[in-house]
C-alpha cells in the first residue's frame, strides 16, 4: 500500500513542475569537489541551451573552488541520473531530455586540490 | 457519644483505581470500533488492554503537586537568571548559537509531542494507557513553555530569538525537525508510540539533552541547564512509558514484530537525522566543548543502545537497519552539516564562524581518522577566502532530502569524497534522497512523502517566486541582524561591550 491509511488515499505531489511558472528545477554537482555542502538548485527555464546553463549560473556558482577554473568543459565526464550522458551544448535543457527535478553530475579526473580522492 | 473512626487514607494503588476506573467503561450507545476507530488501521493486534501495566501508577494530584513544585523552582532560578544579568556569565555569545538552533528548531518539537500525546491519549483502547499518555501531553507542554521562557531571557539582548515559530515553520535548516514531527502526527496510535515514545524518547533523548545540558553547564548559560532539570525526572517517565508500549505490543501478539520493527528501522534513522544538528553543536558551536559528538554517539548510542536491544532481541527485535551505516557515518556527519550551515549561513537566523586555529586542533584530536584528512584543507579554503576580502558563500541553494528535508550534503557509505545521491521515479515525478534509509521510508509509503514541503523548492513557487528578499520576509529574517558571520555582528560587539562593563570600570 502507498501509505498506511483507513481508506484509499491518493495525495497530489508538492512540487509538480507547473508551479514552477514556466521554469523547472535542475540539481547539480561537482563529483569530488566538496567545497559546496550539497547539490546546487538551480530554477531555470527548459527553453535555456545547455552551453547558457552551463557558461551561466553553473560557472558562477563553482567559481568558489581552486579548481574552478582549470575545468575544461569540452572534457568533462557528464552523468544524469547517475548514469553516464552526452549533453548536446548547443540543445536547450528540454531537447537534451533535462525534465524537471534531473539531477546532473560532473566528473574532472585529476582536478582535486581541496579533496583527496581516494 | 460514638467515637468518631476517622477515614482511612487511600493508598496509592487505590487512588490509582479511582483514577482510571471512571475512565474505563463499557459503551453502549455505541460500539467500540466506533468509539476507538483508529487502534486497528496499522495492523497492530491487542488481545487485553488490562495487560497494560503503567509502572509509575501516578495520580492526577500527585502529578499537579510534583509539578507544582518543579515550577516554583523553575521560575525562581529564571528570575534569578534575569535579575543579574547572567546572560553575562556564558563563554562567549557565540554559544548562543546552539540555543537559537534549539528554540527554533527542538522547542516546537516539544509542543507536537504535546498536541500527538493528546491525541494518541484519545485514541487508545485502554485505561492505563490513555492516563499515561494524558500525562506526557501535559508534560510535553509544558516543557515547550520553560523552555520558551527560559529562552526568552536572551530575546532581550541578541539577535535571532524573535520569530522561532515562523522559522519552525518556514526556514530551511528546521525542516528535518518539523518534517519529524509531521510525519509523526500524521500517522498512527501505534506507529506515533514508536516514533516519540520509544525511538526519540527512549533511544535518542539521551544524545539529544544530555550533551545539550551538559553544553549549557559548561558554558555558564544556567537558564537552560535549569530546564533541563525541571524536565528530567518527567524524561524517565517517557522513557518507561515508551520502553512499555513497545513491550506490550510485542507480548500481545507475534504478528506485531514485523511492523513494529519496521518503525523502529524508520524513526531510528529519521531521529539519526535530526541528531546531525545536534552534532554540529557539540562539535563547532560550543566555545567550551564537552565532548565530541563521536564520544556522545558511542557512549549514549552505540553501548547505551546496543543494551537496549541486547535487551529486546527476546522479542525478536533487532537493532535499527540503519544502525551500521551511522556508526560508519559518524567521522563525517557533524563536519559535513557545518560546512552547509557556514555557507548558507545569509540564510540562517543564527551566526556562524571559521572555526579558529584551537578549535581545529581539538577536531583533529577528536577525529584523527577524518578531520586532517577531508574538512581541514577545505576550511583552510574557506579562511583564505575570508582573508582576501571574498568569504565564501554559497548562494546556490541546496538540494534537499525528500525524507528527512536535510540538504543532500551527506556522503556515499563508505567514500566520504563523494555526495550519495539516491533518486526513484514515482508517478513520473523525481525524488531525491540524501541516503539509503531516507530512500527506503519514502518507498514504504510514498503517497505521504510526494506532500512534503521542502524549503528550497517552495521558495521558486508562489507567492516568493525566487526572490531571496521576500524569503527573509516571509521567515522572519532580519538581513544583517540575524544572519551571517559571528564577527562583526552585533551579538559579538554587544556581548562583548556588556561584560566590558560588568569586568572593568571601561
Amino acid at each position: 500500500m502507498a501509505v498506511i491509511a483507513l481508506k484509499e488515499y491518493s495525495a497530489v505531489p508538492r512540487d509538480l513542475v507547473a508551479n514552477f511558472n514556466g521554469k523547472q528545477l535542475v540539481y547539480a554537482s561537482w563529483d569530488h569537489h566538496l567545497l559546496f555542502a550539497a547539490p546546487f538548485l538551480f530554477c531555470v527555464p527548459p527553453q535555456m541551451t545547455f552551453s547558457e546553463w552551463v557558461a551561466g549560473p553553473l560557472t558562477q556558482l563553482i567559481a568558489a573552488d581552486p579548481d574552478a577554473k582549470a575545468v575544461d568543459w569540452s572534457s568533462v565526464q557528464w552523468l544524469k541520473a547517475n548514469q553516464p550522458w552526452t549533453p548536446n551544448f548547443a540543445g536547450s535543457l528540454a531537447e537534451n531530455g533535462v525534465v524537471h527535478k534531473d539531477q546532473i553530475r560532473f566528473r574532472t579526473p585529476g582536478l582535486n586540490s581541496l579533496l583527496t580522492v581516494n | 457519644m460514638d467515637t468518631q473512626v476517622t477515614k482511612k487514607k487511600l493508598g496509592l494503588k487505590e487512588r490509582y483505581k479511582l483514577l482510571t476506573r471512571d475512565l474505563g467503561w463499557e459503551t453502549t450507545f455505541h460500539s467500540r470500533e466506533e468509539v476507538f476507530p483508529y487502534v486497528h488501521y496499522e495492523g497492530i493486534k491487542i488481545h487485553d488492554w488490562d495487560k497494560w501495566e503503567d509502572p509509575f501508577r501516578l495520580t492526577m494530584d500527585a502529578y499537579w503537586k510534583y509539578q507544582a513544585e518543579k515550577e516554583r523552582k523553575f521560575y525562581a532560578i529564571i528570575d534569578a537568571h534575569a535579575q543579574n544579568n547572567g546572560h553575562l556569565n556564558l563563554t562567549d555569545a557565540h554559544y548562543l548559537t546552539a540555543i537559537k538552533i534549539f528554540l527554533q528548531a527542538i522547542t516546537p518539537g516539544e509542543y507536537c509531542a504535546h498536541k500527538g500525546f493528546a491525541r494518541v491519549g484519545r485514541e487508545f483502547g485502554g485505561v492505563g494507557t490513555q492516563v499515561a499518555c494524558q500525562m506526557q501531553s501535559l508534560d510535553e507542554v509544558r516543557h515547550a513553555q520553560t523552555q520558551i521562557h527560559a529562552m526568552s531571557n536572551y530575546n532581550k539582548f541578541y539577535q535571532g530569538f524573535h520569530a522561532f515559530s515562523d522559522q519552525r515553520d518556514r526556514i530551511w535548516y528546521t525542516s528535518v525537525a518539523r518534517s519529524f514531527f509531521d510525519d509523526a502526527l500524521s500517522s498512527g496510535p501505534f506507529e506515533f508510540m514508536i516514533a516519540i515514545g520509544f525511538s526519540f524518547e527512549y533511544v535518542l533523548t539521551n544524545l539529544l539533552f544530555v550533551p545539550f545540558m551538559s553544553g549549557a553547564a559548561y558554558n555558564g548559560d544556567m537558564a537552560t541547564v535549569t530546564f533541563g532539570f525541571s524536565a528530567q525526572s518527567d524524561e524517565a517517565r517517557h522513557m518507561t512509558l515508551g520502553l512499555e508500549c513497545i513491550k506490550f505490543m510485542l507480548e500481545q501478539d507475534p504478528a506485531n514484530l514485523p511492523i513494529v520493527q519496521k518503525w523502529i528501522d524508520k524513526w531510528f534513522w529519521r531521529g539519526l537525522r535530526i541528531l546531525a544538528l545536534v552534532g554540529t553543536m557539540m562539535d563547532y558551536m560550543l566555545p567550551k566543548r564537552v565532548m565530541s559528538w563521536k564520544e556522545a554517539f558511542d557512549i549514549y548510542g552505540i553501548e547505551n543502545g546496543g543494551a537496549l536491544f541486547n535487551d529486546l532481541a527476546r522479542y525478536g527485535v533487532r537493532a535499527p537497519k540503519g544502525w551500521g551505516d551511522a556508526a560508519a557515518a559518524i567521522d563525517h556527519m557533524s563536519h559535513q552539516l557545518m560546512l552547509g550551515l557556514y555557507q548558507w549561513s545569509f540564510g540562517t537566523a543564527f551566526h556562524g564562524w571559521i572555526p579558529s586555529d584551537d578549535e581545529m586542533e581539538w577536531l583533529s584530536a577528536k577525529y584523527p581518522d577524518s578531520f586532517d584528512k577531508y574538512y581541514r584543507p577545505r576550511w583552510e579554503h574557506i579562511k583564505k577566502l575570508a582573508a582576501a576580502g571574498t568569504p565564501f558563500k554559497n548562494y546556490g541553494l541546496a538540494k534537499l532530502c525528500q525524507t528527512c528535508q536535510l540538504p543532500c550534503v551527506f556522503t556515499e557509505p563508505g567514500d566520504p569524497t563523494l555526495i550519495c545521491h539516491r533518486e526513484i521515479d514515482y508517478k513520473g515525478e523525481k525524488y531525491h534522497f540524501c541516503s539509503d534509509g531516507c530512500k527506503e521510508i519514502f518507498e514504504n509509503e510514498p503517497e505521504k512523502y510526494i506532500q512534503a514541503w521542502l524549503p528550497m523548492p517552495q521558495l521558486f513557487q508562489e507567492p516568493l517566486k525566487g526572490d531571496l528578499g521576500a524569503w527573509m520576509n516571509y521567515v522572519s529574517l532580519v538581513d544583517g541582524q540575524d544572519n551571517g558571520d559571528f564577527d562583526g555582528s552585533q551579538d559579538q560587539i554587544n556581548f562583548d561591550k556588556w561584560r566590558g562593563m560588568a569586568t572593568s570600570n571601561k
